[in-house]
């Protein structure tokens, strides 16, 4: 067979896999009855973070580690002016991914065309070998794996723990989670760093797994579309999946159709992956009977305990 | 042991609601000095590179007015909507389809005496912002689809027609292969004010525009709506107030202004079409609408403030070596501390002591 059914796959999941990290981190955000529209600012920002530390050191994980790292720490911004100080959370979501994008492109420019190190082959002796599904399955880098063991376990906590019961609860009705004597801000505070860290991890594998390079604004809108992804999802764990890779899906294939260069200018296939995000939105957002089921009730309302 | 408690005022301060953008901008300037210290540079000398050298140069004044042009237009249109609650947030991709639409227009006819060709671009520059900014606008009313997300996907898309347009069809035969259209004729550059400057029609239609929108908000059936939508939805709802209508008309009004904005800006200083027509004044404008209280007048203020940053970050660029994107975190610093600060509109931080039952 010419087409190679295998590379295809793989360039799928290596493009899919940022979205899927940094949708997911906004899962749990978003459960807390957090928006935290800063995505793309936390991403760039763990781009820059995890490609200048693996390019110093060598190491892919302590420069996934530290952009992951920084991305939370960015998020602590966001947590700090939406929980404590009660800003409305569209706005500081948009001021966290304007001040991401400048200080990303600062950090960055002295990193522009320098190439890091390839990212390591995490390869599973024996079982790599199968035909077809062993590349595929056993031969990734570790932040494929580390996407589905992060999906697995947060789907494992906001369903099957307790925590997880009760970050949901504060996200469906914050008064109440509050009056039984659990702290929503606190809670929330917790949710929101976990998300910049996935955001930070994902931007992370943009530069050192999916890319190996930083380039000013390489996120290209992955920050927004994985926001639409949860919508998407209607805020469910394998739905997600089903998204990201959906979109990994399309933003491969509108590279891979680029590259043919057949007749169609490749700025119109370009745009098909924003294109397919309004779409998408579009048909999930029309059924608002789904959309109020499923929506975290509080999502976006700030709270402040009274007296 | 002290304990930091908010105490909700019961209603918004006037005294804060103009005083936290003046403190915001002073602890953004100080944060700025630590970042320049930061970066190796004196922080003293900086700022004044930053913030005062290019007010007092020569050209400086009318190249305020020049960056500012498009951040009013823009920022009261945003200042609108956001009141009602519509995030309109596609700016930058409205200033695009505009700029494409009227310049199309130019170049097409370019020797159109300047009488009908200008206002005819003007015209055309409204309907391509507008028409951008009535798809979110559609697919929110009809659909429930966020307008946050489809507005800035379309912005991305935008960017691409244009850098489309100008590689391909629209590509000047004898620019020697750049990626960017011919001049515009004389007929289709935008009239300058002032001689010997830049300043085009543009700043004073941004002064007619925010005029116009304080008469709007403050004067009108629909300003009374927009601002009952954005503080009692419920109340809105009761009082029969269509928030369709009203999500329609911030879209079409906020598209249309950044449509202007980026005809404006291509047809003045730029002076053709190419792949980047914009600084981000699209996303700007969205920190100059906050910092201006929402309001028309209070934008025309920001929007001057605002200005001074690119200013300043084009001197920083040339005289300190830094790069552009330090303007863009002194932005997002600035919008930082404004909703930091805005805390105090509503409530009152008041220190506490647990008393101690029995205690005196």
């Amino acid at each position: 067979m010419s087409f190679p059914l295998t590379t295809f796959i793989l360039s799928i999941m290596t493009s899919s896999t940022p979205l899927l990290l940094a949708a997911s981190g906004e899962l749990v955000v978003e459960k807390s009855g957090v928006l935290n529209l800063g995505l793309e600012g936390m991403m760039l920002v763990g781009a820059v973070v995890g490609f200048a530390v693996t390019y110093h050191t060598g190491s892919a994980l302590l420069g996934a580690f530290c952009g992951a790292l920084a991305g939370m720490l960015l998020a602590s911004v966001f947590a700090v002016l939406t929980l404590s100080l009660l800003a409305n959370q569209v706005a500081t979501g948009l001021a966290l991914t304007i001040f991401g994008t400048g200080l990303s492109a600062l950090a960055g420019s002295s990193y522009v065309g320098l190439a890091g190190p390839p990212i390591p082959i995490l390869d599973v002796p024996v079982l790599s070998a199968l035909p077809v599904i062993g590349p595929i399955v056993f031969q990734q880098n570790g932040f494929v794996y580390a996407s589905f063991a992060l999906l697995g376990a947060i789907a494992w906590f906001l369903y099957r723990s307790h925590a997880g019961l009760i970050l949901r609860a504060v996200g469906d009705s914050h008064e109440a989670a509050h009056a039984i004597g659990y702290n929503v801000i606190g809670i929330r505070y917790l949710a929101v760093a976990f998300g910049g860290a996935m955001a930070g991890l994902a931007g992370a594998d943009l530069s050192i797994g999916y890319n190996t390079n930083w380039a000013e604004n390489m996120t290209a809108g992955r920050g927004w579309i994985a926001l639409a992804l949860v919508v998407f999802s209607t805020w469910r764990p394998f739905w997600l999946v089903v998204g990201a890779y959906l979109f990994g899906g399309i933003m491969y294939a509108s590279l891979y159709v680029q590259g043919t260069g057949l007749a169609i200018p490749s700025q119109f296939v370009a745009s098909l992956p924003y294109l397919a995000t309004i779409a998408v939105l579009v048909a999930i957002s029309r059924d608002r009977a789904r959309i109020r089921l499923n929506a975290p009730a509080c999502l976006g309302l700030s709270f402040r305990a009274a007296g | 042991m002290l304990r930091i408690r908010l105490e909700p005022r019961g209603e918004r301060s006037l005294l804060w609601t103009v005083a936290s953008p003046v403190v915001a901008i002073a602890l953004t300037v100080i944060a700025a000095g630590a970042i320049f210290a930061l970066l190796g540079r004196a922080p003293g000398e900086a700022l004044y590179t930053f913030l005062i050298a290019p007010l007092v140069s020569d050209n400086g004044p009318p190249e305020l007015l020049v960056k500012a042009a498009p951040l009013v237009l823009i920022g009261v249109g945003l200042s609108l909507g956001f009141r009602a609650g519509v995030w309109n947030i596609g700016a930058e991709g409205q200033y695009i389809l505009g700029a494409i639409c009227g310049a199309g227009l130019g170049l097409a006819y370019p020797e159109t005496p300047a009488l009908v060709l200008y206002p005819a671009m003007m015209l055309l520059g409204v309907l391509g912002g507008a028409a951008l900014g009535a798809i979110p606008a559609l697919l929110r009313t009809r659909f429930n689809a966020s307008e946050i997300l489809t507005s800035l996907m379309l912005t991305y898309v935008m960017q691409l027609l244009l850098i489309y347009l100008v590689t391909g069809p629209w590509r000047d035969p004898e620019g020697y292969g750049f990626p960017q259209t011919a001049m515009f004729s004389p007929d289709a550059t935008a009239p300058i004010l002032f001689e010997g400057t830049r300043v085009h029609l543009g700043a004073l239609t941004a002064l007619a525009v925010a005029l116009a929108g304080w008469l709007l908000l403050g004067r009108s059936v629909y300003g009374f709506q927009l601002r009952v939508l954005g503080q009692a939805p419920r109340a809105a709802r009761f009082a029969g107030f269509s928030e369709n209508r009203l999500v329609w008309l911030s879209m079409l009004l906020s598209g249309g202004l950044a449509g202007l904005a980026g005809l404006f800006e291509v047809s003045g200083p730029i002076g053709q079409l190419m792949p980047s027509i914009s600084p981000g004044y699209g996303f700007t404008a969205i920190i100059v609408a906050y910092l201006g209280r929402l309001h028309p007048l209070g934008v025309l203020v920001a929007g001057l403030t605002l200005a001074l940053s690119y200013l300043g970050g084009e001197a920083a660029q040339i005289e300190l070596k830094l790069p552009s994107a330090v303007t863009g975190i002194f932005q997002g610093v600035l919008l930082f501390f404004l909703l930091g600060c805005d805390l105090l509109i509503l409530y009152r931080i008041r220190l506490t002591r647990p008393r101690v039952l029995g205690a005196a």
